[in-house]
């Protein structure tokens, strides 16, 4: 499904990705972990490049990100993303959060947006919010309606960027429980995160990145039983 | 003093004309400017120095000089040679637009960057092409912002506009004059004029604090 092969990025002389080569299967769950500044998050922005490549491929579902034929709007439709920092639009409702894209790139007449929309809502619990603005939802509500939003365009492959980590603590659950169900579904999802309860309960994968590389990767219960590497050992020690 | 309340009174048809007209010169100036301000704004945050470098010099050169250069040099120079003719009304409408387009360029170029970058992101993650972020999602958000400071400018600007006056633009300004020329008093017809001007300026104060409310800014 996602195929990335010897990807490097640099901001000016700073190398933040310095030779990852990752695959990752259809209906696979990989939790990315590591600490602050080990590239983790602009690795996962490179999958659907909202930032760009410096060197090295990565191929999506068979098409490579960085080929000039390729249509990146249209690549970018089938791989959503969740934010941090949410980022819905303040200007628009909860409900017409998610049917823009629908409308304006999925080309949906508005009937069928909202009734898709209205079902996303029920399915993240907060179909009771759809007439309302961001503002006044909590943390957990925005992040859900973000969901909802990416899954509206009905990707192929979900990645979230630190989805929890702006959260209240007691908003946390309702999140993870909204992404447990749908790795259930078998969406095939990467996810960095600090939320090592998630990762050793529904990742199939963790991978360990430290200084732009990743430095080990294995499934969950054995990378945090076990771990092989001086530096997966150091960082588990202390977030465990 | 003597104030003499019947020169107001003859000028005061004049004066309304006046009136209108400097609204008139104003609206016209500040409406062309906006829409020639939105696409100023979009060259001047082009990524590409050939592009990006006239837009500019085109705001250096219209917040850089005093109005009232600008003003004569449209109308003795510029105008005369691209139409052949100009008139004073013209002249005036010519140079307010285009300089509030420079004013209004840096207010929507402020308004557009202080969205945060996230929204774009997002935008884009979800397969929206550069037009549709900037229809959808940048511009309903940055034009909210721009109500304030684009009140401003609208307000600034209706002033200015009495520069019309020296090159005898049938503006406010001009009529008041024309009353101190012929009675030779000043007290009058410049209180006359003041008063005028301030009761333009306040109404569109009143106005523009509606439409602030109306569209939520914050």
């Amino acid at each position: 499904m996602i195929s990335v092969k010897h990807l490097k990025k640099t901001f000016g002389e700073l190398e933040v990705l310095k030779d990852i080569n990752v695959e990752i299967k259809q209906k696979e769950v990989v939790v990315v972990i590591g600490p602050s500044g080990s590239g983790k998050s602009t690795f996962l922005r490179c999958l659907n490049l909202i930032e760009s490549i410096t060197e090295g491929t990565v191929e999506i579902d068979g098409k490579v990100l960085t080929d000039k034929k390729v249509d990146i709007n249209k690549l970018r439709a089938e791989v959503g993303m969740v934010f941090q920092q949410f980022n819905l639009f303040p200007h628009k409702t909860v409900l017409q959060n998610i049917t823009l894209p629908m409308i304006t790139v999925r080309k949906w007449n508005k009937k069928d947006a909202e009734k898709k929309a209205l079902e996303l809502l029920a399915k993240v619990g907060l179909e009771d919010k759809a007439g309302v603005y961001p503002e006044s939802l909590s943390g957990g509500q925005k992040q859900r309606v973000a969901i909802a939003r990416a899954l509206g365009m009905e990707p192929k492959v979900m990645l979230f960027d630190e989805p929890t980590s702006a959260l209240d603590p007691e908003m946390v659950g309702e999140v993870l429980e909204v992404m447990k169900q749908l790795a259930q579904e078998g969406m095939t999802m990467v996810v960095v995160t600090h939320e090592m309860g998630f990762a050793r309960e529904v990742g199939d994968r963790v991978i360990f990145m430290d200084q732009g590389y990743v430095v080990e990767e294995n499934d969950p219960q054995s990378l945090f039983r076990n771990p092989q590497h001086e530096r997966t050992q150091a960082f588990l020690s202390k977030v465990l | 003093m003597n104030f003499r309340f019947e020169i107001i009174m003859e000028y005061l048809p004049f004066l309304l004309e006046g009136m209108l007209l400097t609204l008139l010169m104003s609206v016209v100036g500040v409406l062309v400017g906006c829409i020639l301000g939105f696409f100023i704004a979009l060259g001047k945050m082009s990524k590409q120095a050939i592009i990006r470098i006239p837009f500019v010099w085109y705001i250096n050169f219209l917040r850089g000089t005093p109005l009232l250069v600008q003003l004569f040099l449209f109308h003795y120079a510029v105008l005369p040679t691209v139409l052949g003719d100009t008139t004073a009304v013209t002249s005036v409408i010519v140079t307010l637009s285009l300089n509030s387009s420079a004013y209004v360029a840096e207010i929507f170029r402020a308004g557009l960057q202080s969205i945060d970058k996230g929204q774009a992101e997002a935008a884009h993650s979800l397969g929206m092409r550069k037009f549709q972020v900037m229809r959808y999602v940048l511009l309903p958000q940055a034009f909210k912002r721009s109500i304030p400071p684009l009140g401003n400018e609208f307000i600034v600007l209706l002033k200015d506009s009495s520069l019309g006056a020296m090159i005898a633009a049938p503006e406010l300004l001009y009529w008041g004059r024309a009353a101190a020329g012929q009675y030779y008093v000043f007290w009058e017809p410049y209180l006359a004029v003041a008063v005028g001007y301030l009761i333009l300026t306040l109404s569109l104060t009143y106005l523009l604090n509606y439409l602030e409310r109306r569209f939520d800014v914050k």
